[in-house]
Order: structure tokens, then sequence, then C-alpha cells
């Protein structure tokens, strides 16, 4: 079946088949392999992409089931050159070590602080609990999203 | 690599469509809404359908809607709006209880109460929170609507009494004066399915239990309703003695197996502290007591 997203604000129109799921359209598309492909069963959130605005599992997902809808990943952080505070933040704190589960932390904090510009610590470890990290103990995680939530509002002025 | 074997698809544009749909494929066809029960499922080939209906789009079945008697909550209505909804939280807390610890907050943005009440996996939240809240569901098919209470529900394992060219789109929970209900479960790790799970709820008028609803989670082949316990505590002043019968009650109706989350006297030990945490902060809640 055809089917055509948009993805990052861009249309993706490909002739697919019904069981093909999110993550897979979104990597198979040349150049999107940010998104990671992990547990496989909704588990570890390494997969999690915005739709219209709210983080999905896309392991979970089929892509047929996201026509008509709005697709963010993680390529979208970046505008322009600049990196998103929350790419800073996990830069500036040390959020990440092998970085395999970035993309859906990058994604899934994204989209906390677009709904709460000032999370605590146990709303940021409440929003981060489907997903997984087998690195930085979480610990560098919270302190990076709490840099974005300090920094961010300074940093939009400024752009 | 999990994949779902090869289906069709489609995407229902009215609830009508949808069951005209459901009774041209027949058993074969499945409605999908969040997905993240039946996806899996399919991915390991425990869920084999050939032609699946996304009802992602039906928005007329997506509401929590306030009346009279009763809070109506259409199917498609997806856990996050049932975790934020205020009127949930002040008219039935047990909602918000199980919510905040159902899978995690990005399955929760996908997955719909009546996609969790027709998974009808034992070990699933909210069929023991409307079990004990005593609610009654829509059931629409190709003939109209019927209305059933949660007692009926549950056939068998991952079984409901949903036909196959049947659409659950509604779930009814009757509002009575005096009421309180919680949820407690012990899971392994945030977000996983329960050990063991109890939902309850108290009506209380004059200082005495008019009625009760206690239904158990992950404690039996389908949630178990404790009828028994129930009973127990009809007409009587709340106390700590009296929910603890219950609890050893429902302690001897639980019916759990061994599994990787546990060995069967530890669920059933489970089965009986649980009920008495839930019924002493459901009537906390209904004393509006609580600490």
């Amino acid at each position: 079946m055809e089917v055509k997203i948009t993805i990052n604000g861009q249309e993706v129109s490909r002739d697919v088949e019904p069981r093909t799921l999110l993550v897979h359209f979104i990597r198979d598309t040349p150049g999107l392999t940010g998104t990671h492909w992990g547990c496989d069963t909704s588990n570890c959130g390494a997969c999690v992409v915005l739709m219209d605005g709210k983080p999905i599992k896309s392991c979970t997902t089929l892509a047929a089931m996201c026509v008509g809808h709005e697709i963010r990943t993680v390529e979208s952080l970046e505008q322009n050159g600049r990196l998103d505070p929350i790419q800073i933040g996990f830069h500036e704190k040390h959020g990440l070590h092998c970085g395999f589960c970035t993309p859906g932390m990058l994604m899934t904090t994204r989209a906390l602080l677009d709904s709460n510009p000032n999370p605590t610590e146990a709303e940021i470890r409440t929003a981060i609990s489907g997903a997984i990290c087998r690195c930085t103990g979480y610990k560098n995680i919270v302190s990076a999203v709490r840099w974005a939530a300090e920094h961010e509002a300074a940093m939009k002025q400024e752009a | 690599m999990q994949t779902p074997a090869p289906f069709e698809y489609e995407r229902a544009t009215s609830v009508e469509g949808a069951i005209a749909t459901l009774q041209r494929i027949g058993p074969d066809a499945r409605l999908i809404a969040g997905g993240h029960s039946l996806l899996p499922m399919m991915k390991l080939r425990l869920a084999n359908p050939e032609y699946l209906i996304d009802i992602n789009d039906l928005d007329e079945l997506s509401y929590i809607d306030e009346r009279i008697t009763e809070i109506r909550i259409g199917a498609l209505t997806r856990h996050c709006e049932l975790l934020e909804s205020e009127l949930l939280a002040q008219r039935v807390p047990v909602f918000r209880d199980a919510e905040e610890v159902i899978a995690d907050p990005v399955v929760r943005n996908r997955g719909t109460i009546g996609g969790s009440l027709c998974q009808a996996d034992a070990a699933e939240d909210l069929s023991a929170v409307c079990a004990a809240l005593k609610a009654q569901v829509v059931i629409r098919g190709p003939s109209g609507e019927r209305v059933t209470g949660m007692d009926g529900f549950y056939i068998g394992p991952f079984t409901t009494a949903v036909g196959a060219d049947e659409m659950l789109t509604e779930i009814r929970v009757p509002l009575r004066g005096g009421a309180g209900s919680a949820h407690e479960k012990v899971e392994r790790r945030a977000g996983d399915f329960a050990i063991a799970a109890v939902s309850a709820a108290v009506w209380i008028d004059g200082g005495v239990i008019t009625d009760a609803g206690i239904a158990l989670g992950a404690l039996g082949p389908t949630t178990i309703i404790a009828s028994r316990a129930e009973e127990a505590l009809q007409g009587k002043p709340p106390s700590e003695e009296l929910f603890a019968e219950a609890g050893e009650i429902a302690k001897e109706d639980s019916a759990p197996v061994p599994d990787g989350r546990g060995p069967v006297d530890y669920k059933r030990h489970l089965a009986s502290v649980l009920t008495v945490r839930a019924l002493r902060r459901a009537t906390a809640r209904a004393l509006q007591e609580e600490a």
C-alpha cells in the first residue's frame, strides 16, 4: 500500500506492506537512521519519535497508522546548524555514554519540556520511565534535562 | 527482527463501517487502536489476524462525559487522558491510581481503555478497575447495541463477551454517593505487568458499607471478581478486622499460577495484603479522611 507520512516537515511516500513498522519506515528512508531500533517490544524507548507532538514508540506503531500525522525524529532537533537546548544539555552534562538510547531520550524529554518547561527531578524520571539507559544510571540524563530547562528560555531569546 | 505476519489494512471512518467490515471478513479481522497489546502479540504469532481495521480516526469514541448517575468513557479514550482527567480523579480516584502504574508515559499516549478491556489480559489493571466499580460496557454489533456488566464480560483468558462482529464502544461507570475507590499493585519494576493487583470500591452510608466491589488482577486466568469478599463487607461498619477478613476471602478465591513474576504462595499472600490496602484507602476516600 502507498503510505505517505510527513516526517520532519517533509512528505515521504513509499509503497510498503501494511505490516511495516514505523521505525523501519523511518530508518529505510535514506538518511533517517537517527531513530534507533532497540528491543522491538515497546520496553526500551530507543525508537521514540513524536507523533503530532506526543512521544510514541515507533516499533509498536504501523507506518500505515501514521498517514495524516506529523512525525518528528531526532534529526529535526538541530535547526539551521543550532543544536536544540536538550541536545546541548546532554553534551554539557554528559547525558550519554554509548548513545544508543539517546535519540529516544532526546525526543521523550523534548516532548516533556514542550508540555512542562520547568519539570522537577521526579517529573523527569517519570517521563523517561519508558526509556532504558544501560550506561548512565540516569543521573546525568536528569541533570541534562534540568540544564536544558534552565537555559532554554535564554537560548530561545538569543536565537 | 520481529515483524507481524502479513495482513490487509483498512482505516475505519465510522463505527458502523468498522462493524460492517468485521461482519464481512469474519473472525480473521481484528480492530486495532493503540496496538500496544495486539502488535506485540502479532509479532510473536500469538495473534494472526488477516485483516486489521484501524479505528484511531473514530474521534466520536474518545470522551469522558459526566452524566447525573454515571460517567461515560469512550472506548478510544487513551490512558494518558484517563490519567489526566480531573473528573475521574475526583469521582473515581481508582482510575488515576491505576493509570499511574500502567506501562509507561509513552505507551500511555497510545493505549486505550477499550483495547485494554478487550485484550482481556488477566494482569491488565483497568479490567480490575472497571470490575470493582461495577461498570457496564456498551457493545455494538450489526443489529444494534447491548449493555452488559463486567461480571459477564470475561469468558476466559484473552476472551470477552464481545463477538467477532461486535465492538466495545463505551464504558459506563455508575456514580453513587458515599463512594471511595483505590487500586493497589505490586510490580517487579516500573511499567511492568502486575505480580498481583487489587482494585476496590466501597459505598458507605450512615457509617455502614452498603456495597463493595473487589477485583483481583494477575491472580487467576481472568480478572477475578471477589464476590464472597464483597458480600462479607456488606451492612457492616468499616474496620481493620473486617478488611483483614475480606483479604483472607480474596486470598482463598484467588487462583494464581507460578511464573517468572513469583510463586503461588507469594501471589496469594499479595491477594490478601493488597485487598486490605485497597479497602483501607477506598474507605478513607469515601469518608474523606485520606491522609
